[in-house]
């Protein structure tokens, strides 16, 4: 009995000693947390995705009260989170424009070089197959490495091409991130004109790999009533600071792959490209 | 002397790995080796709490168990003694190297009980080693669990890209290539030093 009575005495006053070292410890060891943190770290969306450049929402708000990083690159939280964020550091947010992931390839018919049946991921067929299994060097692959990126369920494969629904996207870009082929590009979510490919090999390769591929022919670029699109490297681009959405490009647009079709509305654009 | 150390540092890294021939420590050395980048904080923050452990248990063996008499109550003292170790090592590497905290922090509090941690404790006392080869032998037993981890991770990345029947798919082939390994680490056993 008193062998028990004993155990328990000197285990209890080890606990008691214990205790008390890690109180003081605490007190000594305290790091002062900034009171802004917590309710920083709330009003970001807290999926962790990376978009800002940091590590996580816990890092992001913790390098915009130190003043490293500014206001508003969460591209998740979007003008919601910035707006509170501005209100807790005090200052005015810059509206930002919502920026969407588009996936700049719509060959749904593009040329195959052969079939592969290896691992079902962009980057290990890209490795595999000496660049990928298409004769485009430069489109989708379609095996929807982008698919599971995307942390916020946006992304889908559509005939055999990932498609982003902007809806849900936020713009974090984690599927550029990954694509082997650089296909996924930031377009602001009121863009309702895309240049919807991503080819800059001269028009007559991009023909053989594809029958909607941009073979840099101009029209667009003449046709632009704002100077807003214009053809580098063989490909379209469009400035968005100066497109007006007017459809013209589109409509001379010979390859029909400028689309006037509202990125936001889940369109189906094979219909609408063999319209 | 040398020797000696030696012997107990190769035997707790290849021969009685903690975790391919001991079996302890499963629990992180599975759930935390889906990435090699996270399995390499693991093992670090479990080779540094391991050789901090060994220090602080063997003293509190020698200085306070034997001369109370009180031998039988080690496993109850020895995690009443890592638990705080733990917590206490927490504070101070927030407070005094946030680098390092930033590095193992997360992963401090999951191994606060770790078998492998609590094991090697017990087996110090039970090899009566000296207070050098009980921290050589938690340190090195740490390494042993790093080389595991990281080892097993890249494995399990590998895995993961392979075409494996749906029934294996995740944990259950995971266990069968950690059996596999387990395996492979049985060679080592031959190995006789000294």
């Amino acid at each position: 009995m008193n062998n028990i009575l004993f155990a328990v005495l000197v285990l209890g006053a080890m606990g008691v000693v214990f205790g008390v070292v890690l109180a003081i410890a605490s007190r000594i060891f305290h790091v002062q947390t900034d009171d802004r943190l917590e309710p920083m770290i709330e009003s970001l969306p807290g999926a962790n995705c990376g978009g800002c450049g940091f590590s996580g929402c816990a890092a992001y708000a913790q390098a915009v009260i130190d003043g490293k990083a500014k206001i508003g690159l969460c591209a998740a939280g979007g003008d919601d989170a910035a707006g509170k964020m501005a209100k807790i550091m005090g200052v005015e947010a810059e509206k930002t424009e919502r920026m969407v992931a588009m996936v700049k390839c719509r060959g749904y018919e593009s040329v195959i070089k052969g079939d592969y049946e290896g691992i079902q991921d962009c980057i290990a067929a890209t490795k595999v197959t000496g660049n990928g299994p298409l004769v485009c060097q430069f489109g989708c692959l379609g095996f929807g490495t982008c698919v599971s990126a995307c942390k916020f369920g946006a992304m889908h494969i559509e005939n055999g091409k990932a498609k982003v629904d902007a809806d849900k996207c936020t713009g974090c870009m984690a599927c550029a991130g990954v694509c082997p082929r650089n296909v996924i590009v930031p377009v602001p979510y009121s863009a309702d004109i895309v240049v919807a490919c991503n080819s800059t090999a001269k028009g007559k390769i991009t023909i053989k790999g594809c029958n909607i591929g941009c073979i840099g022919c101009m029209k667009c670029e003449k046709v632009c009533p704002n100077d807003a699109i214009h053809v580098k490297d063989n490909l379209a681009s469009i400035d968005y600071s100066k497109c007006v959405s007017c459809g013209l490009c589109a409509e001379v647009c010979p390859r029909k792959l400028i689309s006037d079709s509202n990125l936001r509305k889940d369109m189906d654009l094979a219909t609408t490209h063999q319209r | 002397m040398i020797a000696k150390l030696f012997t107990i540092a190769l035997g707790a890294i290849l021969v009685e790995n903690f975790i391919f021939s001991q079996f302890l420590g499963i629990c992180p050395f599975m759930g935390v080796s889906k990435k090699s980048d996270t399995a390499v904080g693991m093992g670090f923050a479990v080779t540094f709490v391991m050789a901090l452990a060994s220090a602080a248990t063997w003293a509190v063996n020698k200085y306070l168990l034997i001369p109370l008499n009180l031998e039988y109550m080690q496993t109850v003292a020895f995690i009443l003694v890592i638990a705080a170790l733990v917590q206490l090592v927490e504070m101070f590497l927030q407070k005094s190297v946030p680098a390092l905290y930033q590095a193992l922090g997360i992963y401090l509090p999951l191994i606060t009980t770790n078998c492998a941690v609590l094991g090697v404790a017990l087996l110090n006392i039970q090899k009566s080693y000296t207070f050098i080869e009980s921290v050589v032998y938690g340190f090195t037993g740490g390494l042993g669990f790093l080389l595991a981890i990281v080892l097993f991770s890249v494995v399990r990345e590998r895995v993961d890209n392979c075409d494996c029947p749906k029934a294996f798919k995740g944990f259950p082939i995971a266990l069968i290539s950690a059996g596999l390994l387990a395996l492979a680490f049985m060679g080592f056993s031959g190995l006789k030093i000294g």
